[in-house]
């Protein structure tokens, strides 16, 4: 072991390393619960769609990609199990719910909100992130638990399951919300936010994956332990 | 003493001026800006950090294994007819819900004439394969205040308040369209029955004449003022394949509730069977309501 060359204070103790708290118990506990809701919800929305699979990427028209292929459907063995995927998703959907809303309490009440909000500045840093993590700007932006761009996704996929929760409230109970369906434009465009905010869900999470795998082991033990360990010069000033 | 005072002043601008920077970056990292906290430990050797980090692996991997491991062989060992039972405890309670939240008086959007579709579309046909019934079709209403039946001809059911609404039309497949109805309020049928919010029971359950397809309704989605007994769609008299003579269009229902050439109408305290309810039709949300 290489000693430190710090010479400032501590220097008969052989001092390199911390541990830092990066996720708290409640915070892993729900994230983790929340991957097989979530899951869930996705898999029975499929299930749903499938009765009637109207959307696609169309451009004047031209249908460019249909969600979602027949190959994909039967791979996948979606056909003809509207009824069982709507009770999936109406009895998921309060566990799915309960541990979003719980989930946003607790980040609100405990403070943990400041590692995930982005402040205006943030979207000017978060491009320089981007270029930093595709190798093409060597220079790191500093940054907290998170940098600028995991502020704005983590903070953005928050309100999409928000997003989800009220769209699929507008489906849900058109009559009786009959407001809330109008906010939406309708019936088929609350439907068509909530298609397109799960779409978003899965690339979220194809790239949560990407990102997770890149940034390494003891980034994702983290996220089962709550703790990494780090040198004295990530803590420096 | 002027030294103490010093630092004691230079104490106090810390507090106040600086902002408590936990972070690399100064005022150039938003997580300065924003005051994140920052929790770290003491400082540690390299052993006793990997040791301390060693046991909150052991710690955390297990408890997380075996909550994984739980979670997909419980739901794997949980029987099918256990699952399909908690769904339907699942709707029970949904239902319990939307029934408390519930008001007749809150209505859905109704639109002008030329959002109307055309063509409408077109689905299901069960319990209408016998074209003779329509000609002697006649509706038979029974549990009127107990035991009492009563039967209506169409121009008896014509006699009766004409309603109208151009509303959206929901299938539980996902799709709409949006319709103009014509017919009597089924509030206004229970009325001429001598029938009121007071003595009406729970359930009002409906079939076509052969039977073959029958539905279940609460009452107070049946009694809601956009519940109506069509006998007109789009301007012109119903057809048959959309349901000829009388059916039902309502906006506080999927479409799997909106039963074509009605037959039978039963005021009941017990829940009516309903088709797509059925485990063997795919065991649909009984309620399904809207």
């Amino acid at each position: 072991m290489s000693m430190s060359n710090d010479t400032k204070s501590h220097s008969t103790v052989s001092v390199t390393l911390h541990l830092e708290r990066k996720h708290s118990l409640a915070t892993r506990w729900m994230h983790w619960v929340n991957f097989p809701l979530l899951a869930m919800m996705i898999w029975s929305g499929l299930l749903i769609y499938w009765a009637n699979p109207v959307y696609g990427i169309r451009i004047f028209g031209y249908e460019l990609f249909a969600f979602f292929p027949q190959w994909f459907y039967e791979f996948l063995g979606v056909p003809f199990r509207l009824g069982e995927g709507l009770q999936l998703h109406f009895f998921f959907m309060w566990l799915f719910a309960v541990n979003g809303i719980a989930y946003i309490i607790y980040t609100i009440a405990s403070g943990e909100w400041r590692s995930i909000v982005p402040l205006p500045s943030s979207f000017k840093r978060a491009p320089k992130v981007a270029l930093h993590d595709a190798h093409i700007v060597k220079e790191k932006p500093p940054q907290g638990k998170y940098n600028d761009a995991q502020r704005i996704a983590y903070s953005g996929v928050i309100l999409m399951g928000a997003g989800s929760v009220i769209s699929g409230f507008a489906i849900y109970k058109p009559t009786q919300l009959a407001f809330l369906t109008a906010m939406f434009g309708g019936y088929q465009w609350a439907r068509w936010v909530h298609f397109w905010l799960t779409i978003l869900f899965v690339l979220f999470f194809v790239v949560h994956i990407i990102q997770v795998a890149i940034a390494g082991w003891s980034n994702f033990r983290s996220m089962i332990t709550g703790y990494d360990v780090i040198d004295d010069k990530e803590v420096s000033q | 003493m002027s030294d103490d005072k010093e630092i004691l002043v230079e104490k106090v601008r810390e507090l106040v001026d600086a902002p408590k920077e936990n972070w690399p970056g100064g005022s150039d990292n938003t997580a300065n800006l924003i005051n994140e906290p920052r929790y770290l430990s003491e400082p540690l050797s390299a052993d006793q950090a990997k040791k301390q980090m060693s046991a909150r692996s052991r710690r955390g991997f297990l408890v997380g294994g075996i909550a994984a491991l739980t979670t997909v062989f419980g739901w794997r060992w949980i029987s099918d007819e256990t699952k399909y039972n908690l769904y339907h405890r699942a709707f029970a309670f949904n239902e319990k819900v939307s029934q408390f939240f519930y008001s007749p008086r809150r209505l859905a959007a109704e639109f002008p004439p030329e959002r109307i579709t055309r063509p409408n579309r077109l689905n299901g046909d069960i319990g209408m394969m016998n074209q003779a019934e329509v000609s002697v079709w006649k509706l038979t209403v029974a549990g009127i205040n107990g035991s009492g039946i009563r039967e209506f001809t169409i121009d008896e059911i014509r006699a009766l308040p004409r309603s109208e609404m151009t509303t959206e039309f929901k299938c539980i497949e996902g799709w709409s369209t949006i319709v103009n109805w014509a017919g009597v309020r089924f509030s206004d049928l229970a009325a001429a029955c001598g029938l009121t919010q007071e003595t009406i029971p729970e359930y009002v359950s409906l079939t076509t004449p052969d039977k073959q397809y029958y539905v279940g309704w609460d009452t107070a989605a049946i009694m809601h003022p956009q519940t109506l007994l069509a006998y007109e769609m789009n301007g012109e008299p119903l057809t048959v394949e959309h349901g000829a003579p009388l059916r039902l269009a309502s906006s506080t229902k999927y479409g799997i509730k909106q039963i074509k050439r009605i037959g039978n109408i039963e005021f009941t305290s017990v829940r009516p069977k309903d088709y797509w309810n059925q485990p063997e039709n795919g065991g649909y949300d009984w309620y399904a309501g809207l």
